[in-house]
């Protein structure tokens, strides 16, 4: 077998082929693209940027922290999540699949703002709440934005868990589990590498989504990169300008994703695996 | 009836959930019809834009490959969120452009009609992926057969390619009319009234946030449900006189 060719799930983004993007119609339509380019940097306004660089670069860094939380405790809780709705009991299956079922029937903005409004109206009723030692990081909005994109993170990627615990060949469990390999090590070893192998394409899919549900977390009062192109838009009355600067950042960001997945597909499956590929739209 | 909410401690949610003033009930719904339209109208309008998007990705030339590409992938690439305020600022400047040379003055765009507008283009980005993938399904010894006849390029499409491609499409659809509804509700941010913002604003009015919150979440986990269902029986009926894919199974 010749090594596999993965691409990514979320489509088109495969290594760029030099000799492709030199065709007559692609250097026309290039050189077009540098005129309206031109034209934007000329006759557009782009003098709001320096006095609004230092809110723009903080709000970067707090989208890009945002997500990359929300990833990793979310995989975590997607983990377990996926493994009870595989091969767990009853009781452990139910409430797990019913979790993922409502936060994949009901929008994010709606369990963000239940979240914010509900639970931040709820806190300051109890006392011990307030004098406790977390009050000062309750009134605080990230850590509702942080909460509801985990739980939302995890809910897809249980659904997604779910059927790459599945998805792992018994006779590698077994063969493990005759080794006398502990439940544990059986776990780390085999049945997790080979499940998050599984379904690698859709991570990288859900990752550049779990990208574009961050900039829901400026409506409640969280300064994101899209919160400062907000204020630019209120204070300057110029619309276009930051909303071509957002979407080139979110575009940059989700190319950069795009990038690092194809890359870790390349070396984890470059051995000639082949490479399932799930339709994943949210 | 009224007894068990009151021992469960419900009396004052069935009271604001209530249909009749001072009940919130109605507002809610009202929510609802609107995020439905739009998102039947927007599902639509994806649909068409798939559809020729798909075609033109498939039998094209070059120069509209390359633009479709670019529109798929700008697409998906961008929140909605932000895409829903660039289109928006682009369709009301371009209409009111439209109209003041024709010599009207300012137009009032209705918030149904943007919604459409802006949420179908972002659905026929996806659609035309899901479209493409499943006419490329096709054994294209069925559509060779159809020109071999001498079948013209609209009716082949009528009659074999689509009748054919349906089962490949409908999981993927069912998918996309889910991203819709729930697309729905970035059209809040915009200040336009579908259902969650009448939850929010039900909700900040009584200071009952997690009633409502939950109603509206009730409301459209409801619509999610009932959508599986119907989209299943879409898809039996799509799958029609194909071979089980339970007997092959097993």
């Amino acid at each position: 077998m010749g090594p596999a060719r993965p691409t990514l799930a979320q489509g088109g983004a495969d290594v760029i082929d030099l000799k492709a993007l030199f065709q007559p119609h692609r250097i026309v339509m290039m050189l077009v693209f540098a005129g309206v380019a031109l034209w934007c940097a000329l006759s557009l306004r782009w003098d709001w940027i320096p006095e609004y660089l230092p809110l723009a670069l903080q709000g970067i860094w707090t989208t890009l922290w945002l997500m990359v939380a929300s990833l990793v405790l979310g995989f975590l809780l997607a983990v377990p999540l996926g493994l009870a709705q595989a091969v767990g009991p009853w009781y452990l299956a139910a409430p797990a699949r019913a979790f993922c079922t409502v936060i994949r029937g009901t929008p994010l903005l709606l369990q963000l703002w239940l979240l914010y409004y509900g639970l931040g109206s709820l806190f300051p009723q109890f006392p011990w709440i307030r004098s406790s030692e977390l009050w000062p990081y309750l009134r605080q909005a990230w850590p509702y934005a942080l909460l509801a994109l985990t739980l939302s993170y995890a809910g897809y990627e249980g659904e997604v868990m779910r059927g790459a615990f599945k998805g792992v060949a018994k006779g590698q469990l077994e063969a493990a589990k005759a080794y006398g390999m502990p439940r544990l090590t059986l776990f780390r070893r085999i049945w997790l590498p080979q499940a998050i192998r599984n379904v690698l394409p859709t991570l990288g899919g859900e990752t550049v989504l779990q990208l574009k549900a961050t900039p829901l977390v400026a409506t409640i009062t969280v300064v994101d990169i899209y919160a400062v192109s907000s204020r630019v838009r209120s204070d300057t009355f110029i619309v276009y300008e930051p909303l071509i600067l957002l979407a080139v950042f979110y575009i940059l960001v989700a190319g950069i994703i795009a990038l690092a997945f194809h890359w870790l597909e390349v070396r984890v499956l470059g051995s000639g695996q082949p490479v399932r590929i799930t339709a994943n739209t949210r | 009836m009224t007894e068990l909410l009151e021992a469960l401690g419900l009396a004052k949610s069935a009271e604001l959930l209530s249909l009749s003033p001072p009940g919130w009930g109605r507002n809610l719904l009202r929510g609802l019809a609107h995020s439905l339209q739009i998102a039947l109208g927007a599902y639509a309008l994806g649909l068409v834009i798939g559809l020729f998007g798909a075609y033109g990705k498939l039998y094209g030339g070059k120069v509209t490959r390359d633009l479709l590409a670019i529109y798929t992938t700008v697409i998906r690439a961008v929140p909605e969120l932000v895409l829903i305020l660039i289109l928006y600022y682009v369709g009301t400047d371009l209409i009111n452009k439209a109209s003041s040379a024709m010599g009207g003055g300012r137009v009032e765009i209705s918030g149904v009609g943007a919604g459409i507008w802006v949420l179908g283009i972002v659905q026929g980005a996806y659609a035309t992926e899901i479209l493409r993938g499943a006419i490329q399904a096709v054994p294209p010894g069925q559509i060779e057969a159809a020109k071999a006849y001498g079948m013209p390029a609209v009716m082949t499409m009528r009659r074999v390619t689509i009748p054919a491609m349906m089962s490949f499409a409908v999981p993927g659809l069912a998918n996309l009319w889910l991203i819709a509804t729930k697309d729905t509700a970035l059209l809040a941010v915009v200040g336009f009234n579908e259902l969650t913002l009448e939850t929010r604003q039900a909700a900040s009015s009584t200071r009952s946030y997690f009633t409502f919150f939950l109603a509206a979440g009730a409301l459209y986990l409801m619509v999610t449900l009932l959508s599986g269902r119907i989209f299943g029986w879409i898809e039996t009926w799509a799958r029609r006189g194909q071979p089980s894919l339970k007997g092959g199974r097993m």
